[in-house]
């Protein structure tokens, strides 16, 4: 027998005024996992963090934590909690007492040695008799950690708790927000508009666009094999050019693209035929110059103009222009020590058939 | 201010620190000249009359003369006659003025919690609100006290509505009692309890309540743990802006009380100052009900911790 999930949406939707914010969103998110949300601002993500902690009502649908329908629950009788984007500690209460308001709320016993805990974990025990405004932004973003964590929740719910930080202080809690999520084995549910973000911290990332779900799973997974034109431009980067599925056989498509014969695996592909997207990842495409013979295997599209070449140390990020395809992007990694292609270069671009992938267009990516 | 100077002064050497100083002594200049006009006008009409009312406090009858007619004198035994025999009406005072404070309280803190919280971002809601509440002071304090004997008055539909649910007995009445008195304060000074309640509620971060509610408090935890405690600057003003002069005020207690029962200090140095011609007495009263004031707001603050508030 298997446990419950920490946390499971059904149907979840919420109307604001006729705004739809959120629109049937499903989730099933497993016990002790970090599960990230991830989606542009307005996608709606923080919204459904919201009604799960109970600060929301889902106009339908319903929320399970740990098995048990909290649909109609009020957010103090759930067993989450949040760290909340501006943090919202109390003002009026020291750092401890902070940290001690969940536990003494819920009546625990030994709520001042488990919050003086709470404090360790986050290295702050030495700032306990503090008050809120006398700490940095990184001190005060921990105390919240303390504060939700110290009450041993189903689920934590982070809301872009990393959002008000400088960058070198956010890598550094992402890593920490990583330890204290493998320490404490708790379920971790974190808001985030930073792919990068996600993608390092979350074993499963949700990628939310319009208030929907576009696709869900580890962030390898959902890089190297993007579902949707959204997923594609939004985690990462993409090339994307326009094609018709021209014939199937053996487990791979034949894609033409504007007089090109392109392929791609069909397993790859989320159409089977007629009109597809057809992407790659910009590191996995490979320049090579005119008369250079492809490899075999490769898709191959150009000639193209090198447009743009900006050197950024580990890599080198090319600008092709394919005419009719539009600008296409190669990152090559700099192992040569010099960059190969100057602008203005004629180039091909080229690369595997299996990093390939195959996406339903839509209107806005096509573009 | 030391901070910035620590960091400016090595890079600018002796020169610096020498036009830093001159710097200083400008805006020292400055602040005096600015203090200045309050200055003159607090010492005129406040400290110099606080003078002449404590010496009056300690004048001494003319010996064999008219009504009326004092000597300077330091006679200390006028504060011993005077709280000897006015020493009801002053208990009375405090007393009614903290039972208008918490009615004024009780009625304004939520009136001012849905200005503030429930009706943030309703602009216009929120002005036609506190238009209303600022209302009153369209019209004359004294109209309106009048306007309240009418209201309580035994024929008016209050005490009326009362008989009928049984609240009051069939002949009681409202005017003339001591609860028209303690209604009427609290009415009158409403708008100072809520105001302030209002402004310290506003500036109140609404996701303080939503960590309230996070971290397992309920409606009324969070209210008591959270909301209130960071209101309490606010309530202390309120408070203090309705209990202080409600200490102090007749209006309310000569047009809505009676003579023997209800009487308040106020109408006590009123009589003495101008009916009586008891200089003295009224004098030492009123110092006494400064005094005491002055204790009280000073324990009340340090007892809340909003000792920046004074």
């Amino acid at each position: 027998m298997t446990a419950a999930p920490a946390l499971e949406l059904w149907g979840v939707r919420k109307e604001f005024g006729g705004q739809v914010a959120v629109d049937g969103v499903d989730l099933e998110v497993p016990e002790g996992s970090f599960f990230a949300l991830l989606g542009p601002s307005g996608c709606g993500k923080t919204t459904t963090l919201r009604m799960v902690a109970g600060l929301e009502q889902p106009t339908a649908g319903a929320v399970s934590i740990g098995g048990r329908d909290v649909t109609g629950t009020p957010a103090h009788r759930r067993p989450v909690n949040t760290v909340f984007q501006s943090y919202a500690l109390f003002p009026h209460l020291s750092v401890l007492q902070n940290v001690e308001f969940g536990l003494r709320r819920q009546r625990v016993p030994d709520a001042r040695a488990r919050a003086l805990a709470g404090l360790q974990t986050v290295r702050l025990a030495h700032l306990a008799d503090r008050r809120p405004a006398q700490l940095s932004g990184g001190q005060q973003q921990r105390i919240a950690l303390a504060r939700a964590i110290v009450n041993n929740p189903s689920v934590l719910l982070l809301d872009e708790p990393l959002g008000a930080l400088d960058l070198a202080l956010r890598r550094a809690m992402q890593l920490e927000l990583k330890r204290i999520q493998a320490e404490a084995g708790l379920t971790f549910v974190h808001v985030t508009h930073d792919q990068e973000e996600a993608m390092t911290m979350a074993d499963t990332v949700a990628v939310m666009n319009a208030g929907r779900i576009e696709q869900l799973g580890p962030p390898a997974e959902l890089y190297e094999l993007p579902r949707t034109p959204f997923v594609a431009t939004f985690l990462g980067r993409s090339n994307l050019v326009a094609g018709t599925v021209v014939e199937g056989s053996g487990g791979v498509l034949g894609v033409e693209v504007a007089g090109a014969r392109l392929q791609v695996p069909a397993d790859r592909s989320a159409v089977s035929d007629g009109p597809v997207l057809l992407g790659v990842r910009p590191e996995k495409v490979r320049l090579s110059a005119q008369g250079e013979p492809p490899p075999s295997g490769s898709n191959v599209l150009g000639p193209g103009t090198v447009t743009d070449v900006s050197f950024t140390g580990v890599s080198t990020a090319y600008q092709v222009d394919l005419g009719a395809l539009g600008v296409h992007e190669v990152f090559a990694q700099n192992t040569t020590g010099a960059p190969t292609s100057r602008p203005g270069d004629t180039v091909h671009l080229a690369w595997d058939v299996d990093f390939t992938f195959g996406l339903v267009p839509d209107a806005a990516a096509a573009s | 201010m030391s901070l910035t100077m620590a960091l400016v002064s090595p890079a600018q050497g002796a020169d610096g620190g020498a036009s830093e100083e001159v710097a200083a002594r400008r805006r020292g200049r400055t602040g005096v000249g600015l203090l200045l006009p309050g200055a003159i006008y607090l010492v005129a009409f406040f400290a110099v009359p606080v003078l002449a009312l404590l010496a009056t406090s300690l004048y001494a009858p003319v010996p064999g003369g008219d009504v009326g007619q004092y000597l300077p004198a330091l006679r200390w035994e006028n504060y011993a006659a005077a709280l000897g025999k006015f020493w009801p009406e002053l208990l009375r005072s405090f007393w009614f003025a903290l039972l208008a404070t918490v009615a004024a309280l009780v009625v304004g803190y939520p009136v001012a919690y849905v200005i503030a919280v429930r009706a943030r971002g309703h602009r216009l809601l929120q002005g036609v609100l506190l238009v209303l509440v600022v209302a009153p002071f369209f019209t004359s304090f004294i109209l309106r006290t009048i306007a309240w004997k009418q209201v309580l008055a035994d024929d008016a539909f209050v005490v009326a509505s009362l008989r009928w649910l049984h609240v009051l007995p069939d002949d009681g009445r409202l005017t003339a009692t001591a609860f028209a008195v303690v209604a009427g304060l609290a009415y009158n000074f409403l708008p100072f309890m809520i105001l302030p309640v209002y402004a310290s509620l506003e500036r109140l971060d609404v996701r303080m309540i939503e960590a309230g509610g996070d971290l397992y408090a309920g409606p009324f935890t969070t209210f008591r743990t959270v909301t209130l405690p960071l209101s309490m600057p606010g309530v202390v003003s309120g408070t203090l802006l309705t209990f202080i002069p409600a200490a102090g005020d007749y209006v309310s207690a000569s047009l809505l009380g009676n003579p023997t029962t209800t009487t308040m200090i106020g109408q006590v140095i009123d009589s003495r100052f101008f009916r009586v011609l008891d200089y003295p007495t009224a004098a030492a009263l009123s110092v006494v009900l400064m005094v005491v004031i002055a204790l009280l707001v000073t324990a009340y603050v340090r007892r809340t911790g909003t000792e920046d508030l004074l």
